[in-house]
């Protein structure tokens, strides 16, 4: 009996670090809170840690789970909910690749002209057959890293949302206290494993554990609120007229 | 679930570091055999656990979240977290998911160890 080679690791399946984001050539709308951040991730925001698993059983889908992955990060943004936008690049989920977040306000409200309440992004740090993992910048409502990914369980395909994350700075922190952002957080990724599996025919429904892995509060961090990405879209937003304005005003460029 | 495959061994070269050797694949699977060689290294007077990866196979984005929660853990109990025997591939990661900011990387486990003291 002969034993099998080793499989060699998939070092292409991770990013190069990082110094500052850049998110160029994405079709959004609004590209504020992107350009030129750091990554923050888990270790570098405000608030209590917690650790979110949201899982899907696919009963009788019949599918392995590379099949799930590979469909879930092709047509990753269209699983989103309508109210969210998610801008990928044209090369889709791929380590390095940057995407831009356009979120939508408490209770699904966006702003005049179809805007979400916050403009923000991710940086894809990882993806293989099996998994995929997003970390976020600074000014990001968390500061932390989400895993997607695909096992077998029990004779059947479990997808998975697992997000380790933090309030990266004392505003979102008051708002994941009262209940209102990681309300928005849950509803979110339960719709997108809603959809997900509407996508291989299955409506089971969607489980989800929280853990509280730090109950701390991170001090040091409270100067995040200069990124807060929710307050610059909100005086981006607010600036609009303004920048309407002095674009009437601004000469014409002669062609 | 499908089976971890990474196997750990704890030594204690002083009464206040512990070396938790780490050998195979560190991926989400392996939460609870990392968790129970945290909990057996950290027994008694540890301050400081250093994590030898000089046998790591693979790590991916779980594994990565596995030893953020580890962190925090041995944080909680004021205890230091290094890492030994990353190849360069492995510290890039570190730095790419800002662990190298929280887990101090030696090169070697004299290295480690010698800093623990």
């Amino acid at each position: 009996m002969t034993t099998p080679e080793p499989i060699p690791p998939p070092q292409g399946a991770w990013a190069k670090p990082v110094d500052r984001l850049k998110a160029a050539g994405i079709p959004a709308s609004v590209n504020i809170n992107v350009d030129g951040k750091q990554l923050a991730g888990p270790l570098r925001g405000f608030g209590q840690m917690w650790q979110k698993t949201y899982r899907l059983r696919l009963d009788n889908a019949r599918v392995a789970p590379q099949q799930v992955v590979a469909a879930w990060r092709e047509n990753f943004g269209s699983f989103w909910p309508k109210i969210n936008r998610f801008y990928g690049s044209s090369s889709g989920i791929q380590p390095g690749e940057v995407a831009l977040l356009d979120l939508a306000g408490p209770y699904g409200i966006r702003a005049p002209g179809d805007h979400g309440l916050v403009s923000t992004g991710v940086l894809v740090i990882y993806a293989d057959e099996v998994s995929f993992s997003f970390m976020t910048p600074q000014g990001h409502m968390f500061g932390g890293m989400i895993t997607f990914s695909a096992h077998e369980e029990d004779g059947a395909v479990i997808a998975q949302i697992q997000a380790l994350i933090r309030a990266n700075d004392p505003l979102y922190e008051i708002g994941a206290r009262i209940g209102m952002v990681h309300k928005m957080e849950d509803e979110h990724w339960h719709t997108v494993l809603k959809n997900l599996g509407q996508h291989f025919g299955v409506a089971s429904a969607v489980t989800q554990v929280n853990v509280l892995v730090d109950p701390r509060l991170r001090w040091s961090e409270v100067g995040n609120v200069r990124h807060n990405a929710a307050v610059h879209t909100g005086i981006y937003l607010a600036l609009t007229p303004l920048r309407w304005a002095a674009s009437l005003m601004r000469p014409k460029e002669r062609t | 679930m499908p089976e971890a495959k990474l196997t750990t061994a704890i030594r204690k070269p002083a009464e206040s570091v512990a070396i938790i050797d780490l050998e195979g694949e560190v991926t989400g699977f392996a939460e609870q055999m990392l968790m129970d060689a945290y909990n057996q290294a950290s027994n008694g007077k540890t301050r400081t656990i250093i994590l030898n990866f000089s046998r790591l196979d693979y790590m991916n984005s779980s594994g990565i979240g596995l030893l953020v929660t580890l962190l925090i853990r041995a944080q909680r109990q004021k205890q230091s977290m290094f890492a030994c025997g990353l190849t360069e591939h492995y510290v890039q990661i570190f730095e790419l998911t800002r662990l190298n900011e929280a887990i101090g990387i030696f090169p070697g486990e004299a290295e480690a160890v010698a800093a623990a003291a």
